[in-house]
């Protein structure tokens, strides 16, 4: 990981540690506050915790123009994608996330033109509603490795980023209790429920929260629709299009409308929040990111509008591109933040039930790498 | 703001950008007034002192949002006396204790979010209400509320002077822009701070040492505003020479080091000057009771400068400062590193060590572990300083607040010999001196500057209107 931005995270938590005036916004503080040194495990693990809520930003009496010019979002931030470059596999993949945007737009493109051509080159000469323009078997020997590789590919990463940040194994309570506060967004609450401070300075709103549950819960829809659907094909013998009322459709169109609600608002939120407060060089791949999630949930939906009219010919594979540009980008996207969060969450649930620090090395003693690490401010 | 949008009409204008100048500010906006806010600082710096706050000390008679437990009158009463030695000004400390309790709900319907007491402030749980990330983001709920509530708030806008003509204030001339403007309000909100970062005017009071202190809080508090109105004979209060004073981090900013520059080692080091040699028991007693008293101590030694000495078995037992100590294998590279003579510190610190007792430490409590046969004695958590890492601090005076300040009436109106200032009020700081004339409570500025900020600006506003 550049040590830039660990020992830069860390000379702020250092004053932070001293300050403590932040406790109550999320649970980086309380976490923070609790070590008394910071490993670069530790500074990980706080790092992927932080929702970038912003409110420590701008309670913070020494943000610059005063000289110990905190950001304490953007110092988390920077060392949030530098973890996931750091555990990225395969370790050239990392370079990725560099140019994230170029990297969806490269997938995007590739992705689109690829299901052109197969739907073009290999035609099916039979088969009913989608299956007329691209055969099952094709969409599958596309999709379960495009599905398939990016997984396994996380995985490996969050195994190295866990074993850096815990000496035990995840438990179930972790696990309960980090799909709890993801569900709720309660990181983004600000503690008092009034919620975050992004699209307006310091003001609180809970705008972004919401949006960013609408996202998340209608990409959990859209999932279990996907699921549904192949449960209903080889458990059932049912084969798509499937009508309003079956279980893809009640599931998948509900979930389009919230994503494509959530991701369009979030970036629209983004495009009024500072920059400055987020990684650097992220802001134009997480853009990216959003809208292509916006282009997924667009095109399914404008797909199912138009079946069984002669638009579904380009509509689908221009669909398929998006979802397969979507799985392709995923462990080296802001997609990953979702996984690394979870983690990062189930850590600290797990600290704060058992009491026990999970650190991996042992902790170095206070003081010990002054030199180095000086707070000395700027 | 520009000079040429400044409304024709002012019926308030408060001068200050801090807790009590919002307040008053707010205060009068609710009441129907037109009111102009001349903050000295920009907006990157705005709110005075009070961006370095984090509570407010509340009485209550039953648990109240964060607060736990109760916190009566005559508690509350009790504990400023004791700080106070009895300077302090009953009939408007009772106005202030009474009114804070209303305080917590005001505050909360504008914007102020209230957090359960901060790790290693539990003490504080029943008696003071921590906001939500501090002084600050109440600033910043102060601010959102004024603005919308339709205040004019100008940012590095300086009064320099309040003209007052028989019993009234009749202009206000001010730099907004950079450029000099005349402003003729009906009312006159004084809520500008005390005058901490004027080293020159400190120095008048404490010597040349002064311009070694460094100065906690805001640069912007230069006490312009006090300066002028005591000058044309608006009455003071408060000892004029004294400051409240604590031992920082000596590697602290000159200005605006804030509660990051806190340092709690004392009790558990030994203290040295720059010549390697103690000058007072550090063990006195529990921290909290005696830090006050080491900005001080610490201001009376050569240079303004002392240092905090301990080993590895006391650098766990305090919240660490934003800088970490310096660090060595022995007390003769830690003296090196420190820029102290080597020998006097290694014989200081061995007949220290010499003057130990064997006994029960008990960092928590006073646990009587005192030296024997030393002078001055450490009477209290006296271990030797024997086990290598060794670490020091550099300490030095951190100035908080002053205490002169305006003397007011309980309506918050200023006055001078002749009687009461028609239209002048004062809120906060710059008046605090009538009811804390000595000592510190932690919090009670907070509350001080809120009471009297809300009723300053409803009476100014009562008499503009």
């Amino acid at each position: 990981m550049p040590d830039e931005s660990i020992a830069e995270a860390r000379r702020q938590s250092e004053i932070c540690n001293a300050c403590r005036y932040c406790e109550g916004y999320c649970s980086v503080f309380p976490a923070m506050h609790s070590l008394r040194a910071f490993s670069d495990g530790n500074i990980a693990r706080l790092a992927n915790l932080c929702h970038n809520c912003r409110g420590c930003y701008y309670a913070c009496q020494f943000t610059a123009p005063h000289e110990f010019d905190m950001n304490l979002p953007k110092a988390l931030a920077d060392v949030q994608v530098a973890s996931w470059k750091r555990y990225a596999w395969p370790s050239q993949a990392a370079k990725i996330f560099d140019r994230a945007g170029v990297a969806i737009a490269t997938a995007l493109a590739l992705s689109i033109a690829g299901l052109f051509w197969l739907a073009a080159a290999v035609r099916p000469e039979a088969g009913q509603g989608f299956y007329a323009y691209m055969s099952h078997e094709i969409m599958l020997s596309v999709f379960i490795p495009a599905f398939l590789a990016p997984l396994v590919s996380l995985a490996v990463s969050l195994r190295r980023f866990w074993r850096d940040t815990s000496r035990r194994a995840p438990t179930l309570r972790g696990i309960a209790s980090a799909l709890r506060s993801a569900g709720r967004m309660s990181n983004l609450s600000g503690g008092h429920g009034d919620g975050c401070n992004f699209e307006d300075e310091d003001r609180y709103s809970n705008v972004r929260r919401h949006l960013h549950q609408f996202a998340l819960f209608g990409f959990l829809l859209c999932f279990a629709s996907t699921c549904s659907g192949t449960a209903l094909h080889y458990a059932f013998g049912i084969e798509a299009p499937y009508g309003p009322f079956s279980l893809p459709k009640i599931l998948g169109v509900p979930g389009g409308l919230l994503l494509c609600a959530g991701s369009l608002g979030l970036a629209y939120l983004k495009t009024k929040a500072d920059p400055n407060l987020g990684a650097t060089n992220l802001w134009g791949g997480e853009m990216a990111f959003v809208l292509l999630l916006f282009a997924v949930s667009l095109s399914g939906l404008v797909l199912f509008a138009a079946t069984g009219t002669s638009a579904v010919s380009w509509l689908l594979p221009l669909h398929l591109g998006f979802v397969l540009a979507f799985f392709l980008t995923t462990p080296y996207s802001k997609m990953a933040h979702g996984f690394y969060r979870l983690a990062a969450l189930a850590q600290d649930a797990e600290i704060r039930i058992s009491g026990d620090p999970l650190t991996t090395t042992p902790s170095a003693q206070f003081g010990s790498n002054s030199e180095d690490n000086s707070a000395s401010g700027k | 703001m520009e000079p040429s949008k400044i409304p024709d009409k002012i019926d308030v204008l408060v001068v200050g950008g801090g807790n009590a100048a919002l307040c008053a500010a707010i205060s009068a906006r609710e009441k129907g007034a037109e009111v102009l806010v001349l903050e000295a600082a920009p907006k990157s710096f705005r709110g005075g002192n009070s961006r370095h706050t984090r509570n407010f000390r509340c009485m209550h008679s039953g648990p109240l949002g964060a607060l736990t437990d109760s916190y009566g009158e005559t508690e509350y009463l009790e504990d400023l006396l004791k700080v106070t030695e009895g300077r302090t000004d009953r009939e408007l400390a009772e106005i202030a204790i009474r009114s804070s309790e209303s305080c917590y709900g005001w505050m909360r319907e504008r914007g102020v979010r209230f957090q359960p007491a901060l790790s290693g402030t539990l003490s504080l749980s029943r008696t003071n209400a921590f906001f939500l990330g501090g002084g600050k983001a109440l600033l910043n709920a102060y601010y959102r509320k004024a603005a919308s509530a339709g205040v004019r708030i100008s940012y590095g806008s300086p009064v320099s002077h309040l003209e007052l003509k028989g019993d009234r204030i009749v202009g206000a001339d001010a730099t907004i822009d950079g450029e000099t403007a005349r402003i003729a309000p009906r009312a006159v909100v004084a809520a500008s701070g005390g005058f901490q970062a004027d080293l020159e005017w400190l120095a008048k009071a404490w010597g040349p040492a002064a311009r070694n202190f460094l100065i906690r809080g805001t640069r912007y508090n230069r006490g312009a505003v006090l300066r002028d109105l005591l000058d044309q004979g608006v009455e003071s209060v408060g000892d004029p020479t004294q400051c409240h004073a604590v031992a920082i981090d000596g590697r602290a900013p000159k200005f605006d080091g804030g509660i990051v520059t806190r340092l709690d080692c004392v009790p558990f080091s030994v203290v040295v000057n720059k010549l390697g040699r103690r000058f007072y028991d550090e063990g006195e007693d529990l921290w909290p009771k005696r830090y006050a008293i080491w900005g001080r101590l610490v201001a009376s030694q050569p240079d303004q400068i002392a240092y905090s000495i301990f080993d590895s078995s006391g650098v766990d037992l305090f919240m660490p400062s934003l800088y970490p100590p310096t660090r060595a294998e022995s007390i003769e590279e830690l003296a090196g590193k420190l820029g102290l003579p080597a020998a006097i510190l290694a014989s200081t610190v061995s007949e220290f060590n010499a003057s130990c007792r064997p006994g029960a430490f008990n960092p928590t409590e006073l646990d009587g572990l005192a030296t024997e046969g030393l002078s001055p004695p450490k009477t209290n958590w006296a271990r030797p300083i024997s086990r290598p890492p060794f670490y020091g601090y550099a300490l030095r005076p951190g100035v908080t607040f002053t205490y002169l300040g305006l003397r007011v009436d309980r309506g918050a109106r200023a006055r001078t010999s002749r009687g009461p200032v028609e239209n002048l009020w004062a809120a906060g700081e710059i008046m605090a001196g009538s009811i804390l004339g000595k000592g510190y409570l932690a919090g009670f500025g907070m509350t001080i500057g809120t009471v009297f900020g809300r009723i300053a600006g409803r009476e100014a506003a009562e008499h503009a209107g």
